[in-house]
């Protein structure tokens, strides 16, 4: 739907080796050996292989796997936070990795900014100068910087906590202070480390609404890092799933979910809520409506609230309509059948 | 014969040997062996494997006069080091000179002021750095105590070298800490030689220092005293700074501080209450020290110590002692209560 927005940060052939001697183990890498191999003859761990990632603007991409799976490793990359082994991270561009380390620091100051899985507020301070590190940072003098600092915890929602200490807060309070912190620095470009893995469920989904909320209005570009797949879903523009350090598939969510392209995958997506991650749109018959239908429905609708708009019946048809638009039509066996997952469906066949 | 004769002989050495052979100063064994009649070498043609001697160098001297004795060894190092004596002193005493200045001019200020503005302004400092009713209390009370049974003269001089001294150290000790903490080479390095300034017993210290300076000179017993005490502000910096949460230098790092906006923005405040812990050992330490020190002329409580033991004067040197004990809490209290209030307003450790 998006893909046409320019792309922002780019990651090219991205290799990542821990030990001693990565050089030469890079050698053997590239000659095919994989990760267990390589761990037992050369003691060196394969932490990413081959990471290739387009990240368009005002997008949020989510990069998701389980733990180990070198996520954390490749969003550190993003800074520089941690050096590759070989490849290329391209900002709006240029390959950041052959900055000097003036360049480098412009970059964190002013391009990207950072949430952290554990807050990594400075205990020392207040909430109000925790906001204002990154502006603080760079120069600018306090009477400048503090009344920014201000409008973005006021939308965060802690208009009234500025002058308390971080640990006077509750982790998700921390984490608002996080995400104020990130959004004064004015980066076009914000990485989220596991952002809200720290917080209690209903916390949790609270934190994803404001940033949904918040990436309506200012359109970042966003770097996010999940465990979790509900949380990827919601709100993933484009989903990279990692595995051992090696992308296993990338894409749209609704395609992912519903064309899963290895076992590995449709393992990981059989246990998901699918009424209420599929949308509409990406089930629905495209095209003009005929016939009689029992409503209009908007294509960003989830199928539950379809189940729901039926009754529970299985004979409606419902229009896609968006703005005055008809887009086309959707039977509810098509949203019967969109629910079983494919793995389920063929053994049934 | 000596015993090891044989073994100079089977090796074809002891033309070498004798050749080498000088009429030194006998030890003193020596002269009493040859006044009771050759007993030595009757117990070495006996023979028995049991009375066989260590190849010491005394033992291989007695069989070959060409090698050193012992003796020789402390009679090298005491003439080595009157040797770079004076080449030393050219560089030591001038700059050291304003350590002497500094505990000369100290002592004259603590001592010279009346007693009824010195106590105040020491209960005014407690105050500044404590804020707490109670430890001023505390001061007031021990000091009024030792001036009531007319200590107040000693109580000063003493107080006078150790705010000296420790003073000294926080501005030698910080920095070396800090350098430690940045490098591991230079942790390595530095790292043995606290342990031997911690382990050489106190007196040690004192002896070369007696031969490098006069005795006259203040600055004799202040480098014995900062020597001993500077180890643990050392030590605790460097801990300090190693300690501080892992997640925080990232999140410094990701917002693009310079390597010294870090330092004090966020290493050294976190690592302050560790570093005021250093402090509080110097403190005590020093004051241990500056007892020992009172050996060469370091004025104060030790003095009226040392008279108590060299004279036997019981109950000078026990008043003199719990004196010592009374700074030694009064000191301590003060400087924790610095700690309180920073680990108060930088808590969430």
């Amino acid at each position: 739907m998006t893909t046409d927005k320019p792309v922002k940060v780019s990651i090219r052939h991205l290799y990542k080796i821990f030990g001693p001697e990565p050089e030469a183990a890079m050698t053997k890498v590239r000659e095919g050996m994989g990760k267990p191999e390589l761990l037992k003859t050369t003691r060196h761990v394969l932490g990413l292989r081959d990471i290739n990632v387009d990240m368009r603007e005002g997008q949020i991409t989510v990069i998701m796997g389980l733990s180990g799976s070198g996520k954390s490793t490749l969003i550190r990359h993003l800074n520089r936070l941690i050096e590759p082994t070989a490849g290329e991270v391209l900002v709006d561009g240029e390959n950041i990795l052959t900055w000097p380390e003036g360049k480098l620091r412009q970059l964190r100051r002013e391009t990207m900014s950072m949430v952290f899985q554990k807050f990594a507020l400075l205990p020392h301070r207040t909430v109000l100068e925790n906001a204002g590190t990154a502006l603080a940072t760079r120069g600018v003098k306090r009477r400048d910087w503090e009344p920014e600092a201000k409008t973005w915890l006021k939308r965060v929602g802690l208009g009234g906590n500025g002058h308390q200490y971080p640990h006077e807060l509750s982790g998700g309070m921390q984490q608002r202070v996080g995400i104020a912190r990130a959004l004064t620095s004015n980066s076009g470009i914000m990485l989220m480390d596991e952002a809200f893995s720290a917080l209690d469920p209903l916390i949790r989904t609270d934190m994803q609404d404001l940033l949904l909320e918040l990436q309506e209005e200012l359109h970042k570009t966003i770097v996010f890092i999940t465990h979790d797949l509900d949380e990827a879903l919601k709100l993933a523009d484009h989903l990279v799933i990692l595995k051992d350090g090696e992308v296993v598939q990338q894409g749209e969510p609704q395609h992912i979910l519903l064309n899963p392209s290895d076992p590995y995958i449709e393992d990981f997506v059989a246990d998901i809520n699918r009424a209420r991650v599929l949308r509409v749109r990406s089930v629905m018959q495209a095209g003009p409506a005929e016939g009689t239908f029992a409503g209009d429905i908007a294509p960003d609708d989830n199928l539950e609230s379809v189940i729901a708009a039926a009754k529970g019946a299985l004979e409606p048809r419902f229009r896609v309509v968006r703005k005055g638009e008809v887009l086309g039509t959707l039977e509810m066996a098509t949203v019967m059948r969109a629910l079983v997952p494919r793995g389920s469906r063929q053994a049934a066949e | 014969m000596a015993t090891y004769d044989g073994f100079f002989d089977s090796l074809g050495l002891r033309d070498w040997c004798d050749a080498g052979a000088q009429d030194g100063p006998m030890s003193m064994a020596d002269l009493l062996a040859r006044a009771q009649g050759g007993s030595t070498e009757a117990a070495a043609d006996a023979g028995s494997l049991w009375d066989l001697p260590f190849p010491s160098l005394d033992a291989l001297a007695a069989s070959c006069p060409a090698i050193p004795r012992s003796r020789d060894l402390t009679v090298g190092l005491e003439t080595g080091f009157l040797g770079i004596r004076d080449a030393l002193r050219v560089v030591v005493d001038p700059v050291t000179q304003p350590l002497s200045w500094m505990l000369r001019e100290m002592l004259w200020v603590m001592t010279a002021t009346p007693w009824w503005l010195m106590i105040p302004i020491l209960l005014l400092i407690t105050w500044a750095v404590g804020r707490s009713w109670k430890v001023v209390g505390l001061v007031a009370l021990f000091i009024g105590l030792l001036a009531f049974v007319d200590h107040y003269q000693a109580a000063m001089e003493t107080l006078a070298i150790i705010f000296v001294c420790a003073f000294i150290c926080v501005l030698f000790g910080v920095p070396i800490g800090i350098a430690m903490s940045r490098s591991d080479r230079m942790q390595n390095f530095v790292t043995p030689i606290l342990d031997m300034l911690q382990t050489l017993p106190p007196f040690v210290y004192l002896i070369p220092l007696i031969f490098l300076f006069s005795v006259t000179e203040p600055k004799l017993y202040g480098i014995a005293v900062i020597l001993y005490a500077i180890v643990p502000v050392v030590r605790l910096t460097n801990l300090g700074i190693r300690l501080v949460d892992k997640d925080v230098i990232e999140a410094a790092d990701a917002f693009g501080m310079t390597k010294t906006q870090k330092l004090f923005g966020v290493q050294i405040p976190l690592a302050l209450p560790n570093i005021m812990a250093g402090v509080n050992q110097t403190i005590m330490m020093s004051l241990a020290m500056v007892v020992i020190a009172s050996m060469v002329a370091a004025p104060g409580l030790g003095i009226l110590v040392l008279r108590g033991i060299r004279n036997l004067e019981l109950g000078t040197g026990l008043v003199a002692g719990f004196g010592i004990v009374l700074l030694a809490i009064l000191l301590d209290r003060v400087t924790k209560a610095a700690l309180a209030r920073i680990d108060a307003s930088a808590s969430n450790r």
